[in-house]
């Protein structure tokens, strides 16, 4: 982190002592043909960014029947909340058939509460006890500590369909099929990546207060709870939304163990929700409805945190 | 990543109030430490340690779940090498990975560029990371609409041009460019910031230099730019790569590997292999291939383009 502070802090002064070559024209010159192209890019970059995001919200307030004679239009084609009464169950199965829909019940609120029953455990499990790992690794010196990471660090390598079957049989012998421990245990432990990152933050965090606990006798476990963890509210918050974020978007593992409705999570009832479509033509209207609320809390945090998440991959490297 | 850790060498807390006998020195602090590592020493040895090595066992096994898997040796292997449906699967997975990381990293390189020379605000960078966020589910359904035959906003704009309508899922050879362009729109954004972070890590006085001597902004870019920002653009390759050699999600969601097998990833055949045909054995031994395939390309790219070192010296 130290680095690319460091490194922003040298562009920045070095720009206002000598300046950048565009900046300085733009200074001589009222307008730069560069410099307007550039914005031009940005732009463009940034409409086929959201344009897409806009579409699913149009559609989504659209009505079925209208979408075919109004395929081009730019604003919501025959308004109607319709697409989402149906996402949240308040249409009559024959009110929603008539309106294009499935007329299937898609338990919107339960696949809603399993994804975040499923993202939360997860989270919470492998974030604390990365974090638990991560400082057995930076701050306590035992025999065949650094062997011990690095057999850690090359599970990164190992591609996550090469350990699903495996785990699926595993998963599947214990009878935990279609269970909540079946779908989290697996994330819940440690990734690689969250040792990594913690271990990185943890080293660069100064140890003089850890030092002047341990003269106080404090023991390892109080200086873990009462200093290290609080102090590193910062970066533990940055990765529990990453991983929060990932989890709730995880369809690959769920799909193998989380088929039941009872355990179903957003990803896979929206992939079913798709193939549900008894004449013919999709709910396109309750599709893209349930799409836009099921991004909804991903885009809520990106919202709320976006500039932790933004400034976190430019430091944490690759995740 | 591993270099970092390689030079990161943290020194040990020393023990106040304790003599430093050479029992202790020798153990340090084993006892705490296995305790603060034994939950994630559980997941690594029950979730990635244990499933590697049954699945290079299963491998050599065929298992259809029910039962106990029979030993036979190298058959799946040499079964894998007539299959004609396997080697369509790496010729479609290639093709998409070309497609997906080629237009990726061009798009990715310039955006870059632009956050690192124009557009400086981090709302920008943040919109760019949007699509990123999104499930890959949620993306594949919002272009499996847009990029509908009939419906799609995509198509009316073609034949609003006077153009033929195209049938992007659903034609033989569509479908697997399509479901690259729809990985290049989520990921460029995210492909983007990883370089504009490696573009952070350039001195400007390497700039003011090069400026100063004349050299024009091309010059600049082909010059300086490029090999000093090679090791991340290494870095960033061999993880999109990777990722991209492992596309599922998309696929599953529209497609399904159709029409006929035109986007039948190596992934989905695995999956299908295992999940539809309950051929445990042969969908493990196609993933013991897809590992080794993974680890070789990361490590010709990591020779190829030098990651591990750096010119800025």
């Amino acid at each position: 982190m130290s680095t690319s502070t460091n490194s922003r802090r040298l562009r920045e002064s070095a720009t206002a002592v000598v300046g950048s070559p565009q900046s300085r024209r733009t200074r001589t010159k009222p307008f730069n043909w560069r410099r307007a192209g550039a914005w031009v890019l940005i732009v463009i970059a940034v409409a086929v960014t959201l344009a897409p995001f806009l579409w699913m919200l149009r559609t989504a307030l659209s009505s079925n029947h209208s979408l075919a004679s109004n395929a081009g239009n730019l604003l919501p084609a025959d308004f109607s909340w319709g697409a989402f009464q149906r996402v949240f169950g308040l249409q009559s199965p024959e009110q929603a058939i008539a309106e294009g829909g499935s007329g299937a019940d898609i338990n919107f609120w339960l696949y809603l509460r399993n994804s975040i029953i499923f993202a939360t455990m997860t989270t919470a499990g492998q974030v604390f006890f990365s974090a638990m790992a991560a400082y057995a690794f930076s701050r306590l010196r035992w025999p065949g500590r650094n062997k011990v990471f690095a057999i850690f660090l090359a599970t990164m390598m190992v591609p996550p369909i090469f350990t699903a079957l495996p785990n699926f049989l595993m998963i599947k012998n214990l009878g935990l099929l279609n269970t909540f421990a079946g779908l989290a245990l697996p994330f819940m432990f440690m990734t690689p990546f969250a040792i990594f990152f913690l271990r990185q933050f943890f080293l660069s965090m100064s140890r003089e207060v850890e030092e002047a606990a341990m003269l106080d006798g404090a023991k390892h476990l109080r200086i873990f709870f009462q200093i290290v963890i609080p102090n590193a509210a910062a970066p533990l918050a940055t990765l529990a939304l990453l991983t929060f974020i990932g989890q709730w978007n995880e369809y690959f593992w769920p799909l193998l163990v989380g088929q039941d409705e009872s355990v179903r999570v957003l990803t896979v009832g929206l992939g079913v929700f798709k193939s549900q479509s008894p004449q013919g033509a999709p709910d396109w209207s309750g599709l893209m409805a349930a799409t836009l609320v099921a991004a909804l809390p991903v885009l809520i945090l990106f919202i709320a945190f976006g500039k932790k998440v933004v400034n976190s991959i430019g430091f944490s490297g690759i995740k | 990543m591993t270099t970092l850790a390689k030079h990161a060498e943290p020194a040990a807390l020393p023990k106040p109030g304790k003599p430093a006998k050479f029992g202790i020195r020798r153990i340090g602090d084993l006892k705490i430490a296995l305790l603060f590592i034994f939950p994630a020493m559980i997941g690594f040895v029950l979730f990635f340690l244990v499933p590697t090595i049954r699945g290079i066992y299963l491998s050599f096994t065929e298992y259809s779940i029910l039962g106990d898997p029979t030993w036979i040796g190298l058959k799946n292997y040499t079964t894998i090498f007539s299959d004609d449906l396997f080697w369509n699967a790496m010729a479609v997975t290639v093709q998409y990975v070309a497609l997906n990381i080629g237009f990726q990293t061009v798009i990715a390189i310039g955006l870059a560029l632009l956050m690192h020379r124009v557009a400086k605000s981090t709302f920008i960078r943040g919109v760019l990371l949007l699509p990123f966020l999104v499930a890959n589910v949620i993306v594949a359904l919002l272009w499996f609409w847009m990029l509908d035959y009939q419906l799609g906003i995509v198509n009316e704009v073609i034949s609003w041009m006077g153009l033929p309508r195209i049938a992007f899922f659903g034609s033989e050879q569509w479908a697997i460019p399509t479901i690259a362009f729809v990985n290049v729109w989520r990921h460029m954004g995210y492909t983007a910031l990883l370089i504009f972070a490696g573009l952070q890590s350039i001195p400007n006085h390497v700039y003011e230099v090069a400026n100063l001597d004349g050299a024009s902004p091309t010059r600049t870019f082909w010059s300086i730019t490029m090999p000093l920002l090679r090791p991340v653009l290494a870095l960033v390759l061999v993880v999109t790569v990777i990722g991209s050699f492992q596309v599922f999600d998309t696929v599953a969601v529209t497609t399904q590997g159709g029409p006929v097998n035109a986007s039948r990833v190596i992934q989905m055949y695995i999956y299908q292999k295992a999940f539809g045909e309950s051929d445990f054995g042969y969908a493990s031994a196609l993933s013991v291939i897809l590992f080794i395939i993974l680890a070789l390309v990361a490590f010709i790219q990591m020779k190829f383009l030098k990651g591990n070192e750096t010119d800025l010296d």
